[in-house]
């Protein structure tokens, strides 16, 4: 494929998957979290802000050992998870997919918060006035409002998720076809003997990639607001 | 029928404390300066706000009594609601913010689309989005989205505020057609006397979160109470005239007012039919004999109740002029010297031109000077 090998296009593809299988593991946690954190207040308040950060501040490869203290076999979580739905995460992609969506977590929040606070609250009144319940307001009013920034911050999160490489490698390992993103490859062609081309392949595709994700996220922002007329 | 409203609510430090009973259907004004609460009052109706404690019954259903803990969620009250800035969904076509409101409305309606889009004129536009359509447009759709919830209740507030003159001009009939049409209860924000002059049946006159009087919009537009928020240049009396007959060949048509009668150039009116007419005081003159010679056709008799200074070097006059009717005059104090104008006199209110306040004729008649 484009003159890649075998092996590089393999990790092309497992990032791409990883990074999808990662955004659909955040957004709804993320807007839960952007709601809580935007339209309640309440003790504790700022410290989940600060815990919902804090990906950002650590070193992915702590987050990478925590992740596998509470998910890996013996974990706290990862044991129940085997015993009740026979759902293993270490060592597989959705073991990657779980540590990117950590590691890209606060990205989420943050973007899907900036629309959310951009929502009128008005017009959420004008609808309860009109009848609609909360559920329906939201999904009705504010869901539609925050979708420019809500696709602009998925994109961005989904750019990102290709490139995570600390926190992959320390909960999922390195095994080709099954955890070895585009990153993860590029790490393993640069320790190869000979590997420099390879190397140099995969990171213009990394560049290329995170190029696109920006530039669709902004185009995509800019369609969205057009079509709202502002 | 009625609409019970007993509420108080602090912010910070203002406090809103409110008292009032209004009869329904009708237009109640809540009229008063900005800031004096009557938005707060009306997002407490709404639902919208919370109050510290209170009382909202709208012909015998609770929908807030504190002290019984009953508090209806704002969504199932069916109180509509037309906001300032119109508050359409961006979103959503016109046609789209419509269809939002029926899908929603939580009773029988009985007011449909087709007719709400009649009303209101509103079919040109249904298939916009909401960004090209102007600042009167968009007003028009907001009240037809409001009154497809089929509320039993249509709270505005300041609904013209943000437009300019001539969309006023342009929006005002509409809202007159729905007090006439509809006998859907309003309660109308404002603090322009011209729209209440129009629109009210009622009058709430508030002042720095409290209600100073309230009553019927032709007993209120005499009182002294409103005479401090209302300029010099708009006072005056409204009075719900009832048309005598209506002369074809000459145009004009005889209004009985109080116990007297005037005419006005109008047509489309049939006998018996109400014709709102605003008596500025301005356009007043007092007579203490019956007026002779003169181009000013209408002229009524009544008895002076009291003559009081206007706060801008002026006196206003009251004039009884008889079945519960008073009407306004400015005169200068010279006038009130040499005339001896007091309570109890007999006097003949000589009126130079009639300002009519009836849907079919938003603005002001021609004055009837030079009429034969």
């Amino acid at each position: 494929m484009m003159g890649l090998t075998h092996g590089e296009s393999e990790a092309l593809l497992l990032s791409l998957s990883v990074a999808w299988r990662s955004l659909l593991i955040s957004l709804p946690p993320a807007v839960g979290f952007a709601w809580l954190l935007t339209r309640r207040r309440f003790v504790g308040r700022t410290l989940l802000d600060a815990l919902v950060h804090l990906p950002i501040v650590l070193p992915p490869v702590a987050v990478g050992y925590v992740l596998l203290l509470l998910f890996g076999t013996r974990g706290f979580i990862g044991a129940w998870l085997e015993h009740w739905f026979g759902i293993v995460l270490v060592f597989t992609r959705n073991g990657a997919a779980l540590a990117t969506a950590v590691m890209t977590f606060p990205v989420m929040v943050r973007a899907i918060r900036i629309s959310l606070e951009n929502v009128d609250r008005g017009l959420e009144d004008a609808a309860r006035t009109l009848g609609a319940h909360p559920l329906d307001r939201f999904a009705t009013i504010t869901v539609p409002l925050m979708l420019p920034g809500l696709l602009a911050g998925a994109i961005m999160a989904f750019s990102a998720a290709l490139g995570e490489f600390g926190a992959v490698i320390t909960f999922v390992s390195n095994i080709p076809g099954q955890t070895r993103t585009l990153p993860l490859a590029l790490y393993s062609a640069l320790q190869e003997p000979g590997g420099e081309h390879s190397a140099a392949r995969l990171a213009v595709l990394s560049v290329l990639l995170g190029l696109t994700g920006l530039l669709l996220s902004e185009w995509f922002a800019r369609r969205v607001r057009r079509l709202l007329g502002r | 029928m009625t609409l019970k409203v007993a509420l108080a609510k602090r912010l910070g430090s203002f406090l809103l404390d409110v008292d009032f009973e209004l009869p329904t259907p009708g237009v109640a004004a809540l009229f008063g300066p900005s800031g004096c609460g009557k938005s707060t009052t009306i997002n407490i109706i709404a639902g919208l706000l919370a109050a510290d404690r209170g009382e909202v019954a709208l012909d015998g259903t609770v929908l807030l009594d504190s002290r019984r803990q009953i508090d209806i969620a704002a969504e199932r009250r069916r109180i509509g609601y037309v906001f300032q800035d119109a508050r359409l969904f961006p979103h959503l076509s016109v046609a789209g913010n419509l269809g939002y409101a029926q899908r929603r409305a939580r009773a029988a309606p009985y007011v449909s689309l087709d007719q709400v889009i009649g009303l209101l004129d509103i079919a040109p536009l249904t298939r916009r989005r909401v960004h090209q359509l102007s600042g009167g447009e968009r007003q028009r759709v907001a009240i037809a989205r409001a009154l497809l919830s089929q509320p039993r209740l249509l709270l505005l507030d300041e609904p013209l505020a943000a437009l300019d003159w001539a969309r006023r001009e342009e929006i005002l009939p509409y809202l007159e057609t729905l007090r006439d049409r509809l006998s859907i209860p309003m309660i109308y924000v404002s603090h322009q006397f011209s729209e209440v002059s129009r629109l009210a049946t009622h009058i709430v006159l508030m002042q720095a979160g409290r209600v100073v009087e309230q009553g019927d919009i032709g007993r209120m537009s005499v009182s002294p109470k409103l005479r401090a928020m209302v300029g010099p240049e708009e006072i005056g009396a409204v009075i719900d005239g009832a048309v005598i007959d209506h002369d074809a060949s000459s145009g004009l048509t005889r209004v009985r007012v109080g116990d007297g009668e005037i005419r006005v150039q109008s047509a489309g009116l049939g006998q018996g039919e109400r014709l709102r007419v605003h008596l500025l005081a301005r356009d007043v003159i007092v007579s203490t004999q019956p007026a002779q010679h003169l181009s000013v056709r209408n002229q009524l008799c009544g008895v002076v109740s009291a003559v009081d200074d206007d706060g801008a070097s002026a006196d206003l006059v009251s004039i009884d002029i008889g079945s519960g009717a008073s009407i306004l005059a400015r005169v200068t104090k010279a006038a009130t010297r040499e005339l001896e104008l007091r309570a109890g006199q007999r006097a003949w209110a000589l009126i130079k031109s009639v300002s009519l306040r009836s849907h079919s004729f938003p603005r002001r008649a021609r004055p009837l000077e030079h009429s034969r």
